[in-house]
C-alpha cells in the first residue's frame, strides 16, 4: 500500500500547484479589470479644479463671525466663547464705550482667534447664546508666516446689531 | 556608521541587534521595537513606546467634561467616534440621565460606520506591509465613501467630536440615510474583490497561516482582546457581554475563530465587515424621531464617587474610569486602552520566527500608536 | 520572402564596406566599435526613461489613479526631472566603508546588463553581436549582476544592507537553474544556441505553438524565474522597503543609487527580450496557418515593431505581477525553486528530449 500513498502525494503536489495557480490568476483578473477601465480613476486634479469643488456645508475650515451688508455682527463680547474653547484659541478684548444712548456699555473690541491652535471642537459655535460664530468651508490655511494664523474676527468699524423690540 | 559597527554584538551565538525604529514604514506610528537576531530568526523582542506621549489624561483634569470629548478623539484616531462615546455614556451613566433612542441609534450607527472604515484602513495598511501595494488603493478609495458621509453630517472626516454629554451635538443631515443606503450595496459589491486579491491568494495564505499563533490562555493573560482576541477564540466582545446603545436590540453574530494565527486574526476583521453592514441594515430604516439631545445643565458636575464604562472600539475593549470630587472637573481619568495591551504580546509571538513574519503580526494586530501612548 | 525589404545586414554590411574601404583595417574596427557603442548606450537610456515611465503610469491605472501628470503633457517628462534630481544629489562617502568596492559595485551591475543587450536581435542583422553560444551568453552574462549587489551590500558596512544582499545572493544563484533549464527547452528543439538562427527557426511559427505543452509550461517558469532573478515583483525582499528600509542599496545615493535602479529596469526589459527571441518568435511576425492574406498583411509592419510589441507585452506582464501579489518570504521563495520549480524543470527537459526524438511536435 506504499504505492498508494506515494500516488496520493504526487497527486496532492499536483492540485497544490494548480490550485495555487488559479488563485494568482484570480487576483490578477481583478487588477487587470482595472487597467482596462481608466474611468474608474479617483484623482481629483486639485488646483485646476477648485471652481468645481464641492464642499459639504457643515464642514469645519474655520472659525468665522458673519457680517451682514451694513457691517454688523452678533457678538457682544460676553466671553462664553472664550471659556468654553478647551485650549485657549479665544481671546476676548472687550472695551467701555458709550452707545447711542450716551451710556457707557460694554462692548466686544477684539474677538481674537488663534487658528494655529484650534482643534476645531465647535463648542464655540454650540454655546454662543447669540450665535455670533459659524464655520466657514475655508480649507487652504497654510501661510508662509505664522502670524498670520492669528485672525481677529470682528472686522474694523463693524459693531452689533441692535435686536428689534416688538412693540 | 562607525558607532553602528561598534554596536553590532557578535556574541558567541552570532546574535546581532536590529533597531526597527520609531520611523518605519511598517509599524504604522512611532514605535520602536528592538529585535535581536540570530541570523534571519527572531530571538527577543523589546517593544518600547512612548514618542507619541501628549499627557492627554493629564490634560483631561483640567478640562469639564464637555471640553474632554475633543481630546479623546485623538487617543486611537481610528475608532474616534467610539471613543466619544465612551467618556459621554460615563458621564450620563454617573449622572443617571436618559437619553433619547434617536441618540442611541443613530450613536451605533456611528459606531458600526467607524468600525467599517477602520477595518478598512487595516486592510490596505495590511496587504502594503506584505508587498501587496494595490490593495492599499483598493481599501483608501471605498473609505473615502465613508468619510463623505462623515463630512457630511458632521463637518470633519475623522476627528468629529460629534458626541457630547447627554447626547449629540447637532442633528444629522437630512442626506445621511440616503447615502447610507447607497453606501451598503456598493460595498457588498466590493468585498468580492478583496477576497480575490488578498485572501485566497497562496501567496498570502503562506504567508499568514501558522504564523504568531496566540492560544486562548495567553490571550486571557495578556489581555488581548477585540478582533485580535476573536482569532483565538476569547470571545470577549463588549457589545454581547455589556450591551450599551442600540446594541441589545440589532442581531449580530459574535465571530469567534479558534487557531489562533495571523490568518484568524484576519478572518475575523474580514467577517466584521459583514456583520457590520447587516447591524447597518437593519438600523438606517429604523431612526426613531425625536430630540438629539436630553436637557442637560450647562455645567456638569459628577456626584463623588469612581464610574466605569466599557465600549467595543474597532481594536478592542475601550474603558473610561472617572474618579470625581463633584467639582466641574474630573480629579482623575484613566483610558485602558486596548492597543497597550495588544501590543505587548508580540514579545511572546515572535520568538523563532523570521523578520518577515514580525511585520505580517504585528499588521494582523492592527496596532493604533497614539492609542498606546496617549 | 517579403521580410527581406526590412533586412538590416544590408545598411550595416554597407557601412562596414565604406568603412573598410577608406579606413585602414584597425580604425575601421574601433569606428565600428564606437559606433555600435554609442548606439547602444543612448538605446539604453532611452529605454531606461521609457520603462520607468511607463511603470508608474502602468501601476498607476491599476490602482485607480493618475500617474505622473504634472511633468510635461501626461507626465513625460517626469523620469528626466527625476534624473536631474538624482545627479544633483549629494554623493554621501560613508566612514569605514570599503570605498573601491562601493563604488565599483553600481558598475558592474549596469555593465552585466549592457553585456547582455548586445547580444539580442532586434530585427534581421541588427544584432550586435552573434555568437553561435548566444543562449548561454546571455544567462552567463546577467549572472555578473549579482557579484554586484553582493559587492554593494558587503561595502555598505550597514546590516540592513548586509541582511539585504545575502538575501538577494541566495535568491538570484537559486533562481539561475530555473532559467538555465527553460530556455535550454527551446534550445534541444531548435538544436543551436544561436540567437539568430533561433528566431529564424520560427519562420513557420512560433515555439510556444509550435512546441505545445512542454513549452508553454517552460515558458511560465521561464516567466516566474525570471522575475525572481531580476529582484522584482513578488520576489523583491531584497529591497523590501516596509521591511528593511532598501535592502542593499540603502547606502547609495545620487547617481549611484540611479544606477541600480536603472539597471533593475533594463534587467527586466532582458528578461522580456529573452522571453521574446526564444518562445515568441523574436521578430517574427504573426502567422496563421492557411490565411495568406492576413498573413501578407502581417508582414509589412517592419520586424523591429513586432519585436517590440512583443516586449513591451512581455514588460506589461511582469509589471502586472508586481502590483498584484504580496511578497513571499526567503525561504518560502528557496522552497518554490528547489521543491517545485526545479523538479518540474527536469522532468519537463526529460520529457522535451523524447518529444524530439519521437518527432511528437509541429514542425
Amino acid at each position: 500500500m506504499g504505492g498508494l500513498e506515494e500516488m496520493k502525494t504526487i497527486f496532492n503536489y499536483f492540485k497544490e500547484i494548480y490550485l495555487g495557480i488559479i488563485t494568482l490568476l484570480k487576483g490578477m483578473k481583478v487588477t487587470g479589470h482595472y487597467f482596462i477601465r481608466p474611468g474608474d480613476i479617483v484623482t481629483q486634479r486639485y488646483p485646476e479644479n477648485r471652481d468645481t469643488l464641492e464642499i459639504a456645508d457643515r464642514f469645519k475650515g474655520e472659525v468665522v463671525m458673519p457680517h451682514d451688508e451694513e457691517n454688523f455682527h452678533k457678538c457682544t463680547g460676553c466671553g462664553i466663547c472664550e471659556m468654553n474653547c478647551p485650549n485657549g484659541s479665544i481671546e476676548i478684548i472687550t472695551k467701555r464705550e458709550p452707545n447711542e444712548d450716551g451710556k457707557p456699555v460694554r462692548m466686544i473690541d477684539k474677538h481674537i482667534y488663534h487658528l494655529s491652535m484650534c482643534t476645531f471642537c465647535g463648542l464655540c459655535v454650540k454655546t454662543c447664546p447669540q450665535d455670533a460664530l459659524e464655520f466657514s468651508q475655508e480649507f487652504e490655511h497654510a501661510v508662509f508666516d505664522r502670524n498670520k494664523l492669528t485672525k481677529v474676527l470682528n472686522k474694523p468699524g463693524s459693531s452689533l446689531k441692535k435686536k428689534e423690540i416688538k412693540k | 556608521m562607525s558607532e553602528e559597527v561598534k554596536n553590532i554584538i557578535v556574541g558567541e551565538n552570532e546574535e546581532y541587534k536590529i533597531n526597527m525604529g520609531p520611523q518605519h514604514p511598517s509599524t504604522h506610528g512611532v514605535l520602536r521595537f528592538e529585535v535581536t537576531l540570530k541570523g534571519e530568526t527572531v530571538d527577543e523582542l523589546k517593544a518600547h513606546c512612548g514618542y507619541i506621549h501628549r499627557g492627554i489624561e493629564k490634560m483631561c483634569e483640567k478640562d469639564t467634561y464637555q471640553q474632554i470629548i475633543h481630546l479623546t478623539d485623538r487617543m486611537d484616531y481610528l475608532s474616534a467616534h467610539h471613543n466619544n462615546e465612551a467618556v459621554c455614556l460615563c458621564v450620563e451613566n454617573a449622572l443617571e440621565v436618559e437619553v433619547p433612542e434617536r441618540v442611541k441609534v443613530i450613536r451605533t450607527i456611528l459606531d458600526e460606520l467607524g468600525r467599517i472604515a477602520s477595518h478598512q484602513l487595516w486592510w490596505s495598511a495590511f496587504g502594503m506591509d506584505l508587498g501587496g501595494l494595490t490593495s492599499f488603493f483598493y481599501g483608501l478609495r471605498d473609505r473615502e465613501k465613508i468619510l463623505d458621509i462623515f463630512e457630511e453630517s458632521f463637518g470633519s472626516r475623522l476627528l468629529h467630536s460629534y458626541n457630547t454629554p447627554g447626547g449629540l451635538m447637532n442633528d444629522i443631515h437630512p442626506n445621511f440615510q440616503k447615502r447610507i443606503k447607497e453606501f451598503i450595496p456598493y460595498f457588498r459589491k466590493k468585498l468580492p474583490e478583496y477576497d480575490d486579491l488578498l485572501t485566497n491568494n497562496v501567496i498570502f495564505r503562506n504567508r499568514t497561516e501558522g504564523i504568531g499563533t496566540m492560544s486562548k490562555e495567553e490571550a486571557i493573560n495578556w489581555g488581548v482582546t477585540g478582533p485580535s482576541g476573536r482569532g483565538s477564540g476569547f470571545a470577549c466582545d463588549v457589545r454581547k457581554i455589556a450591551p450599551y446603545s442600540a446594541y441589545d436590540r440589532v442581531n449580530f453574530n459574535e465571530i469567534l475563530y479558534n487557531e489562533g494565527d495571523t490568518f484568524a486574526r484576519y478572518k475575523v476583521r474580514m467577517d466584521e465587515f459583514h456583520e457590520s453592514l447587516s447591524i447597518l441594515e437593519q438600523l438606517v430604516d429604523n431612526i426613531p424621531e425625536g430630540d438629539f439631545t436630553a436637557k442637560m445643565k450647562p455645567v456638569i458636575k459628577l456626584p463623588e464617587g469612581e464610574y466605569y464604562q466599557r465600549v467595543e472600539t474597532a481594536r478592542g475593549e475601550l474603558g473610561v474610569f472617572i474618579i470625581s470630587d463633584g467639582q466641574k472637573t474630573p480629579y482623575r481619568m484613566k483610558f485602558r486602552s486596548p492597543n497597550f495591551s495588544n501590543l505587548f504580546v508580540i514579545k511572546e509571538l515572535a520568538k523563532g520566527l523570521k523578520i518577515a513574519d514580525l511585520v505580517a503580526i504585528s499588521g494582523s494586530l492592527d496596532l493604533v500608536i497614539p492609542d498606546i501612548d496617549r | 520572402m517579403s521580410m527581406n525589404i526590412y533586412d538590416m545586414s544590408t545598411i550595416t554590411s554597407a557601412i562596414d564596406t565604406s568603412l573598410k574601404a577608406n579606413l585602414s583595417p584597425f580604425w575601421a574596427i574601433t569606428t565600428e566599435l564606437v559606433l555600435v557603442g554609442l548606439v547602444v548606450l543612448t538605446f539604453y537610456a532611452i529605454l531606461g526613461l521609457f520603462l520607468v515611465y511607463a511603470e508608474r503610469k502602468v501601476c498607476a491605472v491599476m490602482q485607480n489613479r493618475l500617474g505622473p501628470d504634472r511633468v510635461g503633457p501626461k507626465g513625460i517628462f517626469q523620469t528626466i526631472a527625476d534624473l536631474i534630481k538624482l545627479i544633483t544629489k549629494e554623493l554621501i562617502n560613508i566612514k569605514n566603508a570599503d570605498n573601491f568596492l562601493f563604488n565599483v559595485a553600481p558598475f558592474i551591475v549596469v555593465i552585466a546588463t549592457f553585456m547582455a543587450i548586445a547580444a539580442i536581435p532586434f530585427a534581421k542583422g541588427l544584432q550586435a553581436v552573434d555568437f553561435n553560444i548566444g543562449v548561454f551568453y546571455v544567462i552567463a552574462v546577467s549572472s555578473l549582476g549579482v557579484v554586484g549587489i553582493l559587492i554593494a551590500g558587503w561595502s555598505s558596512n550597514s546590516k540592513y544592507s548586509l541582511i539585504g544582499a545575502m538575501r538577494s545572493g541566495a535568491q538570484v544563484i537559486s533562481y539561475e537553474l530555473s532559467v538555465g533549464l527553460s530556455l535550454l527547452s527551446v534550445v534541444i528543439f531548435s538544436g543551436t544556441m544561436q540567437l539568430s538562427t533561433i528566431v529564424e527557426s520560427q519562420a513557420d511559427g512560433w515555439w510556444l505553438f509550435k512546441g505545445h505543452i512542454p513549452v508553454l509550461i517552460s515558458f511560465v517558469i521561464f516567466l516566474i524565474a525570471s522575475t525572481a532573478e531580476t529582484n522584482r515583483g513578488p520576489f523583491d525582499l531584497a529591497e523590501a522597503e516596509s521591511e528593511l528600509t532598501a535592502g542593499f542599496h540603502t547606502e547609495y545615493s545620487g547617481i549611484k543609487f540611479a544606477f541600480f535602479f536603472l539597471a533593475e529596469y533594463i534587467n527586466m526589459f532582458i528578461v522580456a527580450a529573452m522571453a521574446t527571441t526564444v518562445f515568441l518568435g523574436g521578430w517574427m511576425p504573426f502567422h496563421i496557418f492557411g490565411f495568406t492574406a492576413f498573413n501578407h498583411i502581417m508582414d509589412y509592419i517592419p520586424p523591429i515593431v513586432w519585436f517590440f510589441g512583443k516586449a513591451g507585452l512581455m514588460v506589461f506582464v511582469i509589471m502586472w505581477f508586481k502590483w498584484t501579489f504580496p511578497r513571499l518570504r526567503i525561504d518560502q521563495l528557496l522552497t518554490l525553486e528547489w521543491k517545485y520549480l526545479l523538479p518540474i524543470n527536469l522532468i519537463n527537459t526529460l520529457f522535451i528530449a523524447f518529444i524530439v526524438l519521437m518527432g511528437w511536435y509541429f514542425k
